[in-house]
């Protein structure tokens, strides 16, 4: 089998985790495992696992508070996400974070942050200390379209530009802020626009095509590593799921028929089929990945279930450092 | 010991604390061509080169951000804001990210980083310009906040607040800056949360911080003409909070007096006085008065402004109330 043909299969193996991963999610959720908040991923997948299959172990990644796929994607254990979900000791933030705040700095996950648009400028930070320190890593930073109408997002990429900072804006833009169409509350609708007013390399991109965006992003990557030069990619994509869990699929703001159009472009079936006609896997191969990953996250919310609470003494622990 | 200002003093701890560790920069508006706002950075782009002496556009929110983002990969990032009252912009990157980092990651990420600037009133620059946020700030779990009222304080906090590895929170003051004293040379380290005794007396205890140390002082030379002794306390550090000095001198003089800057109305102040009621009732002879800044926006006009900033007069005064003098 080609490189390219292991690629394409991690990356969909890496697709069905999340999609997997996510449809326990949900279900936990509403079994009153999981708790507060919760952003799902699905309909998505190909933009974390396509921009992050560009990236090496020591690139930075920082999120928004929809950050379960990268997450995953990035390695850390579906065992320890979940268990994060449930807010158990075990989880990879010791259950202090939930779903909006896993981290995990050994794999320089930098975290779900939880106000919009307010870790854009972390990122930024992340690729000045880099680049102060006189490494070549880069960082990538996530966020939905509804965050380029914060002030933070225009102030670090002009501060990115000017210091040609080595960092990957990327905006997952799935056309919605929360019920709130894109186009009824910004005045430029296309989002790599903004690069313009900040000099600023951009692309737009077919967020459905895992293997658009992993061809997007290896070129910011590029750029970044060689001169520091950062990028904007907007990513177009779909969340097939509402909102968060406490949001209904379609509700008020799309209707049915928009969410089932958009799910002819499911990323997960134009890999699956792609790799078919490339004979690089076969439906019963197909069928067999799937299995075992329904095995791995069957397994990760048995892991969650039973895991222990944080001690109550670890309330105070952590608010200062030594 | 050779006497310098609280501004080359805090230069000084810069300088110093940039010499003795690599990953420490300087960021913030005016710091390097301009040499600072306040000239505090005076002489360090030219000792450090621009890449750790930063000019940054008038983006607070931005490069306070990109100080944590810095922190959460290594190094020790000192923002500078032009003044506190800017800072308001970047508060969502002081209190949602840098205070919470350490706690919301499960321990993993350290978050060394210095927030400075002035704070408080100067002179006859109006509402927006003239705010006191220690009670703000020291609200907020996950943060250290110190307010140094000497030259010497402020090179060893500030020295302190680099080395920390938490977020904390340096309130100077642009009346301060000015100000001279005596400053150890070199390793000179004020520790974080230690209050100091700036006058001792026995009738009654001023707690005061920041510029209104040189009130409680001044209050204090006058309450001397009237044969009361006055001890001064200065808190230094607002978060931790130096329970046991604060109580130590109440319990010895019995009566107190709490002064800042700010407004009356859930002030530091009152933090003060929740602990003095808690650990000290016993000891108390009177109710706790407090000097605060009068619960009005700041005004422009000089005789207004005066009338609403704490003064000596005010301050010996409220120490007369609690000794029932007046």
């Amino acid at each position: 089998m080609s490189a390219a043909s292991k690629l394409h299969l991690t990356m969909l193996r890496q697709m069905l985790l999340i999609r997997r991963f996510e449809e326990k999610a949900a279900e936990a959720y509403a079994l009153g495992k999981i708790g507060g908040f919760c952003h799902l991923y699905i309909g998505q997948e190909a933009v974390a696992v396509g921009s992050l299959s560009a990236l090496r172990e020591d690139d930075y990644a920082i999120c928004s508070y929809r950050e379960h796929g990268q997450a995953l994607v990035r390695g850390i254990p579906a065992n320890a996400v979940m268990a994060e979900l449930f807010g158990k000791a075990t989880g990879c933030s010791k259950g202090k974070g939930g779903s909006m705040h896993l981290f995990d700095a050994k794999r320089r996950f930098m975290g779900g942050h939880g106000i919009v648009g307010g870790h854009i400028p972390l990122a930024a930070g992340i690729a000045f200390a880099n680049k102060y320190q006189g490494g070549d890593q880069v960082c990538i930073c996530y966020f939905g379209e509804a965050a380029v109408n914060i002030g933070a997002f225009h102030e670090t990429l002009n501060m990115a530009s000017v210091w040609k900072l080595p960092v990957i804006f990327l905006c997952e833009n799935n056309r919605y802020g929360m019920g709130t169409a894109f186009e009824r509350v910004a005045a430029v609708t296309d989002v790599v626009e903004h690069a313009r007013s900040y000099d600023m390399a951009a692309e737009a991109v077919d967020g459905m095509n895992v293997l658009t965006v992993y061809d997007a992003t290896r070129r910011a990557v590029e750029r970044a590593r060689k001169g520091g030069d950062p990028t904007l990619l907007e990513v177009r994509t779909y969340r097939f799921m509402g909102h968060s869990m406490s949001d209904p699929l379609h509700g008020v703001y799309r209707t049915k028929d928009e969410v089932e159009e958009q799910k002819k472009k499911d990323p997960i079936t134009q890999l699956a089929e792609k790799l078919k006609e490339d004979k690089v896997i076969d439906q019963a191969a197909l069928d067999a990945m799937d299995a075992e990953i329904h095995t791995e996250v069957e397994q990760a919310v048995k892991f969650a279930d039973e895991s222990p609470d944080p001690d109550l003494a670890e309330l105070y622990n952590d608010v200062l450092a030594d | 010991m050779p006497t310098l200002t609280y501004r080359d003093a805090l230069n000084q701890a810069l300088r110093e604390e940039m010499q003795r560790d690599a990953s420490v920069f300087l960021m913030g508006e005016e710091v390097g061509v301009y040499q600072g706002a306040y000239k505090v950075s005076r002489g360090l782009l030219e000792e450090f080169g621009a890449q750790r002496v930063v000019d940054t556009p008038i983006a607070e929110l931005g490069f306070a951000g990109i100080g944590v983002g810095a922190a959460m990969a290594g190094l020790r990032p000192v923002i500078e804001f032009m003044t506190w009252n800017f800072a308001l912009l970047a508060l969502d990157q002081i209190v949602n990210a840098a205070a919470k980092m350490l706690y919301m990651s499960g321990g993993q990420l350290r978050m060394p980083i210095v927030f400075r600037g002035p704070n408080g009133a100067a002179l006859q620059l109006s509402s927006q310009h003239s705010q006191a946020w220690e009670s703000w700030l020291a609200h907020i779990p996950g943060l250290k906040v110190v307010a140094p009222a000497t030259p010497a304080d402020a090179k060893g906090l500030l020295k302190s607040a680099i080395r920390d590895n938490n977020p904390v929170i340096v309130l100077e003051g642009e009346m301060l800056y000015n100000l001279k004293g005596e400053v150890p040379e070199g390793e000179h380290i004020v520790p974080i949360g230690k209050a100091d005794v700036k006058r001792e007396g026995t009738d009654v205890t001023l707690i005061c911080h920041s510029k209104t140390v040189s009130v409680a002082l001044k209050a204090a030379d006058q309450l001397a003409e009237q044969n009361v002794s006055a001890e001064v306390v200065d808190l230094r550090s607002l978060r931790p909070l130096d329970e046991t000095a604060i109580v130590e001198s109440v319990v010895k003089t019995n009566r107190a007096v709490v002064v800042e800057e700010g407004w009356p109305h859930a002030g530091i102040g009152a933090q003060v006085v929740d602990i003095i009621q808690r650990e000290a009732f016993d000891h108390l002879d009177a109710p706790v008065q407090r000097v605060t800044q009068a619960d009005v926006p700041m005004p422009y006009n000089k005789h207004l402004e005066r009338a609403a900033k704490a003064s000596p007069e005010k301050v010996a005064a409220a120490a007369r109330r609690v000794l029932y003098l007046e």
